[in-house]
């Protein structure tokens, strides 16, 4: 009896010391209740255990107070410096706590920048919060929360690929930005332009999104006076030219923002020569009418550039006749393709609006691709060589078919 | 001028007796007589591939830098280069199916019978190896689609149990292909297989010497009944003159396909590069590469690529010995050879069809 | 029916066969064995043109300059460093593929058309190239400058 008896209490001293054992080595109490509630209180160990925090050591108490230790409600307590929920209001404080912190956030990345929240209150967001606007956004609507992964993972709300959904999310959505003087055509029209294709369609990140133009902390949109310094950033050719050319002023004086005039600023498609010119698709007869010096310089730009892309077009047909036939046109290839860089300068060049500038590229490249049509028809005429070749000896061969089977007959007397 | 030659190789090698069987051969005469020409044209076609092989090692370099190279040397600045490749891409592909045409009409003919077994038995070594050289020659070009198709090709008779390792790195001179698998193949295709295939040539040709030519059954039956019917052609110069048009034909048939469809040279491999979509190997390999395809990953407890390996090994094997199934007279087993003929060839031709427009 | 026509006389028929037999023999083989002659000249130019070519010859190039030389049917920049060494890349852009050029401010590769910059060594240092350029060898043969591709192993 005693040694049954002394059996049973080792038994239940074991489980309650592997119980505090286990509980001892689980940091957050927080997450075994949470994970079973409905939201908006859910938050599963799964979700959690995401979350570049809770990778980094901290816990829920490191924002919402408490003690992550106790497994009953004194974890929330008020003498436990439990906050609660937090208010959006409190949001950006309470994140640039830490955040802003240079000396604490070296202990966990040196790098990361620590100006976020300075750069917040410069924002549209962050002054709008501050004047008591509580629809804006704060850290969480873009960074998420509990699940919070760094920018650079795929799946972050915030990685470039991502960003413009993100945007969108509230500036797409007319009942919500209702009573903003702002449209939400943004998103779509940018899911129309160049650069969301090379970005989210062609995976080329260094395409732009909404933060690059327009930052991601600091957001605000880019003056009139100075868009044209953002797309310059990328697009240093043509905002060069852009600076010496007869536009300049002229836009500044109209107010007039740069670039955005004949570009978009969201729906930035992929420029077309019928873009210049005074077709029904031109930009240029936006401003100028028949007559004035303008309207002259767009005919003689779109009419050169037409010239060369015919010929170019032109080219790269008989070539393409001349290598299926078999051709060697190698060097014909590269007169042509430098044909094609050739028009590819001068559709920069355009925006010095200088004919005499465009005209100078557009010489050179008719040229090459004069060269490079040239072999093209010289490989053709090898290839009409070669069937009247083929021709001659099918003759001759016929000719021996013909002379055997008379001779077949000549010898068998024609049993053939 | 030709009789006083004679006379000269006569007093020496006694050159009209080493000739008689030639100038009395004979070749039976009847409405099949026709299909005796597709083994001299597949030969033909072999002494093409040895002219225009010969002139291309003039100037083709067998090395990974310089291979691609020097074929486009070879089209685009040997003069005439682009005839010379052009036609030994063509009647490779022409001796191939002259050669499958050639084995089903014996197959179809019964020309296999007894005693021309082991004519039938060098003559599918002769189709393995003609096989062999094209599978071998597709990769000298060194372009991407040879590269790939080398690739997968190797592959395949890798997965064999036990011996398909040792295999594949022997073909392939490594583990991968590269550069050594080049060299590898150019040294069988240029030597090994041309000793080879000379040899057994030399002897499938002894055998039909000896043996004359092979009399279809039906034909034969008819002949026996009525011994009058029988019709024979001298096959010197009769039978030769007439194959001579087949042959010149031929050669005309080649010349207007390398003028009017000249062999491409692809792009240059790049064995880092990922492989291109719809990668398959050349139509005489097809059917074997579409049926693999189409098995299903596990049969039973075995896995489904190397059951289909396994299953054409046999078959090519059983395909080898087929005369010797055939236990004589008109009975079951011609009836069962005659229908594994049949479905040879319909199995083979549907699945390079299906082969070719499954994507 | 008439009469048959009557048949040629026999060297009528003889001039005839030996006409297209022989011509055509004659003219068949010719046509063989005119292409095999022309091709067994080796032809003037003995480089293959592929793995190799000339780029230029020494004193071409001044220190920190580069010029444009064709390879095949790409374009490739031969850079003398302002040290005096060689170098020779790709001239095409791993972005969209527009000719880089050398920009002797800086001592990099300069892409006009989106800003791309490459170090002489081919890394790409800066902007959108998501691909470093090709390195080619370049060797001094007398008074040429050989430009040849990488060897592979």
């Amino acid at each position: 009896m005693d040694t049954w008896r002394s059996k049973i209490r080792l038994c239940i001293l074991l489980a309650v010391v592997s119980t505090a054992v286990v509980r001892a080595q689980t940091v957050n109490t927080c997450v075994d209740c949470h994970s079973a509630l409905d939201a908006p209180f859910q938050v599963t160990q799964d979700q959690f255990s995401q979350d570049i925090h809770a990778q980094k050591g901290l816990t829920c108490a490191s924002c919402h107070g408490g003690d992550p230790s106790k497994a009953d409600d004194s974890a929330m307590s008020k003498a436990a410096g439990f906050r609660g929920h937090i208010a959006r209001k409190d949001i950006p404080t309470l994140c640039g706590r830490c955040h802003s912190d240079a000396v604490y956030m070296r202990q966990y990345n040196p790098s990361l920048r620590t100006d976020q929240y300075s750069q917040y209150l410069t924002s549209v967001h962050g002054k709008l919060l501050t004047k008591g606007d509580y629809k804006v956004a704060v850290c969480t609507d873009c960074h998420s929360v509990h699940d919070i992964r760094p920018p650079r993972d795929s799946r972050s709300r915030v990685h470039p690929l991502n960003i413009a959904e993100t945007c969108g999310h509230c500036h797409a959505d007319a009942a919500y930005m209702k009573g903003y003087a702002i449209p939400t055509s943004q998103l779509a029209s940018y899911n129309s332009s160049v650069h969301h294709e090379a970005l989210v369609v062609r995976g080329d990140l260094s395409a732009p999104t909404c933060s690059t133009c327009h930052g991601n902390h600091g957001a605000a949109p880019p003056g009139v006076g100075t868009v044209q310094n953002v797309c310059s950033t990328c697009h240093v050719f043509q905002a060069q030219l852009f600076e010496s050319s007869p536009h300049k002023a002229p836009f500044e004086a109209a107010s007039l923002p740069g670039c955005v005039t004949c570009h978009s600023n969201h729906a930035i498609h992929h420029p077309s020569d019928a873009m210049l010119g005074t077709g029904p698709e031109s930009i240029c007869t936006n401003c100028h009418t028949e007559g004035d010096g303008g309207y002259k310089g767009a005919l003689e730009i779109q009419h050169d550039l037409a010239g060369l892309a015919n010929s170019l077009q032109g080219a790269v047909q008989i070539l393409d006749r001349a290598e299926s036939a078999g051709m060697e046109v190698s060097q014909a290839r590269t007169e042509q393709e430098q044909a094609r860089d050739s028009l590819t300068k001068a559709r920069v060049t355009i925006h010095s609006f200088d004919p005499a500038k465009v005209s100078q590229d557009i010489q050179a490249g008719l040229k090459l691709a004069a060269q490079a049509n040239q072999a093209g028809v010289a490989a053709l005429k090898e290839r009409g060589y070669r069937r009247k070749g083929l021709g001659l000896s099918l003759i001759a061969i016929l000719a021996v078919v013909i002379g055997l089977r008379l001779y077949i007959r000549k010898i068998e007397g024609s049993a053939v | 001028m030709l009789t006083s030659l004679r006379r000269w190789l006569d007093e020496r090698f006694g050159w009209a007796d080493l000739t008689a069987p030639l100038r009395e051969k004979t070749v039976p005469l009847h409405n099949l007589t026709y299909w005796y020409f597709l083994g001299g044209i597949t030969l033909f076609l072999f002494a093409i591939q040895v002219c225009t092989g010969i002139l291309l090692l003039l100037y083709y370099r067998p090395s990974a830098n310089e291979a691609f190279e020097s074929v486009q040397y070879i089209m685009t600045r040997v003069q005439f280069g682009w005839l010379v490749r052009s036609i030994h891409s063509w009647a490779a592909n022409l001796m191939i199916f002259t050669a499958f045409c050639h084995m089903f009409s014996v197959l179809f003919l019964r020309s296999y019978r007894q005693p021309r077994e082991l004519t039938w038995v060098t003559g599918v070594v002769l189709l393995f190896l003609a096989m062999g050289f094209g599978f071998s020659g597709y990769l000298l070009p060194w372009n991407t689609l040879a590269f790939f198709a080398t690739k997968v090709g190797t592959e395949i008779p890798g997965q064999i149990p036990l011996i398909g390792r040792p295999v594949m790195i022997f073909l392939r001179g490594g583990e991968e292909v590269t550069g050594a698998t080049l060299t590898r193949f150019f040294g069988f295709h240029v030597a090994v297989l041309p000793g080879i295939t000379t040899l057994l040539i030399l002897a499938h040709l002894a055998l039909i010497q000896r043996l004359g030519m092979s009399v279809p059954p039906k034909v034969e039956a008819q002949w026996r009944a009525n011994p009058a019917q029988a019709r024979e052609m001298r096959f010197f110069p009769n039978f030769l003159l007439r194959e001579l048009m087949a042959w010149y034909i031929a050669l005309g048939a080649l010349g207007a396909l390398a003028a009017l469809a000249p062999w491409g040279l692809g792009t240059k491999a790049e064995p880092f590069a990922p492989a291109p979509a719809g990668i398959r190997p050349e139509w005489y390999f097809l059917f074997m590469f579409q049926t693999l395809k189409l098995i299903p990953a596990k049969i039973g407890p075995l896995d489904g690529e190397i059951v289909g390996i396994l299953i054409f090994g046999l078959a090519g094997f059983l395909w080898l010995l087929l005369p010797f199934f055939e236990r004589g007279g008109r009975g079951r087993s011609q009836r069962w050879i005659f229908g594994a003929g049949v479905f040879a060839l319909a199995y083979m031709a549907s699945m390079t069809v299906y082969g070719y427009l499954a994507k | 029916m008439g009469t048959e026509a009557p048949l040629k006389p026999d060297s009528q028929r003889r001039r005839l066969v030996e006409f297209f037999l022989g011509g055509g023999l004659l003219a068949s083989l010719a046509s063989f064995v005119y292409p095999v002659l022309r091709y067994l000249v080796p032809p003037a130019v003995a480089e293959l043109g592929g793995d190799e070519v000339v780029a230029g010859r020494v004193g071409d190039l001044k220190p920190n300059s580069a010029k444009i030389f064709r390879f095949g049917s790409r374009p490739g920049i031969l850079v003398m460093t302002a040290e005096g060494d060689y170098r020779a890349l790709s001239a095409t852009c791993t972005h969209l593929s527009c000719t880089v050029q050398y920009r002797n401010d800086l001592h990099e590769i300069w892409c006009a058309c989106h800003n791309g910059l490459y170090d002489l060594g081919g890394r790409n240092v800066s902007g959108p190239p998501p691909r470093p350029l090709d390195l080619f060898e370049v060797h001094l043969r007398g008074d040429d400058i050989v430009i040849s591709r990488k060897r592979e192993a």
